[in-house]
């Protein structure tokens, strides 16, 4: 097991150092263009040189990188050119604001998708069943910008009853998250809620489950106690995984609502070209589908009484 | 297998008579008879759009016409409205499906080229070939989607061809997967061992013996894949990194509607429903088309 997480983990740290060397190369190689992008376009080339040989940019490409790399790791991301401000001070509101966003989400597609799932994958081909994947079908073919558009259409231009942005100008405000997190929430729960209903049917047709039918227990016991264990395996998996989609849905709907979010810092700065704040939040953004990843795996091999025994026993 | 083709060499037209069985397939489920309906519906607008008697997608014409209204002159129906800047909605929609489908069909094509052949050699060659190619595969997949294409995208600029490459980039990955996974099942059956001891080389194995073997479930996750795309365009033109305009993008018309929504509510729910519509029709398909396969 510890073996299988470090490996894992082994994985994941290797991952993050390509990309981070792909983006370093990427963005950094051509000095003189970052000098251009820094100083701005009206800088003269003497300029440009003079900065660069300051902030050390004629040193080799490799030792520039390795020095990244350490600032990047005590959390100094240099300055945005933007906003005039260290990018980690950028960095760290804005995701707490993402944050709040994903939380609620989660706080309502988990229970949503598990329990609609669950009751429809309980008996196969009911009506439940078949309304849910023709409901899941649905609502993930709507992209969230187009459902955002339905329900700003709806509640904002004709019912006027939710604010259209979410910007948050005059402080906190719950009923400015309504829109997002409902869009959010309505392109996600159809998936993870069909992978529910695909392994709790599979579990419901298992061996164990029909003994346990056949020895009397009664219908509550053999769900609640026998199969909701096994059944909820996948999804755990699913649902740590669908943090890598819901990041690129946050940005969508950060930019469509004007919400103070990481994913509408991401946008802005790669829209600008600014480029140690695209670096510090792509990195950013890409550990947090590769650590859900390791999360996922890990978690799935703890919670997989087959694997587990199969590795503890061998 | 979603589609059961024998290779009947004697058919005049093999081709098309395979592709007219594989539509009679359809028959079997009525969820993809809906998507097919769907799709047939978008496909028969974007190809007769220059035959139809449609204003010009982007001539500006009377600004923020509601639905059904009628031009001041009296000549011209606005069936869809206009947008703020006065062009036929109905219009920019029908112009904008054939785009759409035009570049989101080149652009899974070219993601399916490069996965199918990444996977074809990882799955069949394995060793180092498998783990540099799956570790390149994994590097990609890492990054959110959404995230690679921005950054992909204001990198390299909005241009059609640089928008296929970024589907490429955010595909091919995972059609690799899909395709490495068939192929490991599929070189241990005894046709391939047939025609390696024939002498075939490793090429033809994987072109003649091995990809056509794969096409039920790669049918299945192309049409799936076209809905993504689809997604992944209109959403790109929604933030202004699509296609460049003024040429119709159902995402673009959204982001160019949203700050005077309130006046021009159908400018924005129109396309939403266009792009919807379109992604529904293609997830119907590849749903009933899973389940036919199944059902074999």
């Amino acid at each position: 097991m510890l073996k299988l997480a470090l490996r894992r983990f082994g994985a994941m740290v290797l991952i993050m150092a390509v990309v981070s060397f792909l983006l370093f190369l990427i963005f950094e190689s051509d000095k003189l263009a970052v000098a251009g992008k820094v100083l701005g376009p009206y800088s003269s080339l003497e300029q440009r040189e003079l900065w660069l040989e300051k902030e050390g940019y004629n040193r080799p490409f490799l030792v520039r990188y390795g020095e990244w790399v350490a600032d990047a790791l005590r959390g100094d991301f240099g300055q945005s050119i933007r906003f005039k401000a260290p990018v980690s001070d950028l960095l760290w509101p804005r995701l707490a604001n993402t944050a709040i966003l994903a939380g609620l989400v989660f706080a309502l597609m988990i229970p949503l998708s598990l329990t609609l799932g669950v009751l429809a994958g309980m008996r196969e081909g009911s009506l439940l069943d078949r309304l849910l994947s023709f409901l899941s079908i649905g609502t993930t073919s709507i992209p969230e910008f187009a459902s955002a558009a339905f329900l700003v259409a709806l509640f904002v231009f004709e019912l006027r009853w939710l604010p259209g942005t979410s910007s948050m100008t005059g402080g906190f405000d719950w009923r400015q998250l309504v829109l997002p997190v409902a869009v959010l929430v309505l392109y996600d729960f159809g998936y993870v809620a069909r992978m529910t209903r695909a392994s709790m049917a599979e579990v419901m047709t298992s061996p164990y489950i029909r003994t346990a039918v056949l020895k009397g227990l009664p219908r509550h016991r053999v769900i609640l106690g026998h199969a909701l264990r096994n059944a909820l395996i996948a999804p755990f998996t699913v649902i740590v995984l669908q943090l890598n989609w819901l990041l690129s849905g946050v940005i969508v709907v950060e930019v469509f609502f004007a919400y103070k979010g990481f994913g509408a810092l991401l946008y802005e700065a790669a829209m600008f070209g600014d480029i140690y704040l695209i670096e510090a939040c792509t990195m950013v953004a890409v550990f947090v589908a590769v650590f859900s990843q390791f999360l996922s795996d890990v978690g799935y091999t703890l919670l997989n009484p087959r694997i587990r025994f199969a590795r503890e026993g061998g | 297998m979603a589609v059961r083709g024998r290779r009947d060499r004697g058919e005049a037209v093999p081709l098309l008579a395979a592709a007219l069985r594989s539509l009679g397939v359809l028959r079997e489920s009525p969820v993809a008879m809906a998507g097919a309906a769907i799709l047939f519906f978008w496909l028969a607008m974007a190809v007769l759009a220059p035959l139809l008697p449609l204003a010009d997608p982007n001539l500006p014409l009377e600004p923020l016409r509601p639905p059904l209204s009628v031009s001041a002159d009296g000549t011209a129906t606005f069936w869809l409205g206009t947008d703020i800047k006065g062009r036929d909605v109905l219009s920019r929609l029908i112009w904008g499906a054939r785009r759409v489908l035009v570049w989101a069909g080149l652009a899974t094509l070219a993601a399916y080229l490069v996965g199918i052949a990444m996977g074809l050699v990882a799955g069949y060659r394995g060793g180092w070939w498998d783990e540099i190619l799956s570790f390149v595969a994994n590097l990609l997949l890492s990054f959110p989607v959404m995230v690679l294409y921005i950054v992909v995208i204001t990198r390299i600029g909005a241009s059609p061809l640089n928008i296929v490459l970024a589907v490429t980039f955010a595909s091919a990955p995972a059609i690799m997967r899909i395709v490495r996974g068939l192929v490991l099942d599929l070189r241990t059956r005894d046709y391939v061992l047939a025609a390696r001891a024939r002498g075939e080389g490793a090429l033809w194995i994987m072109l003649v013996e091995l990809l056509p073997n794969a096409r039920g479930p790669l049918l299945v996750d192309a049409c799936l894949r076209m809905g993504y795309t689809t997604i992944a365009l209109a959403t790109l033109g929604f933030l202004g990194l699509g296609l460049p305009p003024p040429d119709p993008d159902w995402g673009a018309m959204i982001a160019e509607t949203q700050p005077m929504g309130a006046f021009a509510g159908h400018a924005m729910v129109f396309p939403a429903l266009a792009v919807s519509s379109l992604v529904l029709g293609f997830n119907l398909l590849a749903d009933g088309l899973r389940e036919i396969s199944l059902r074999d």
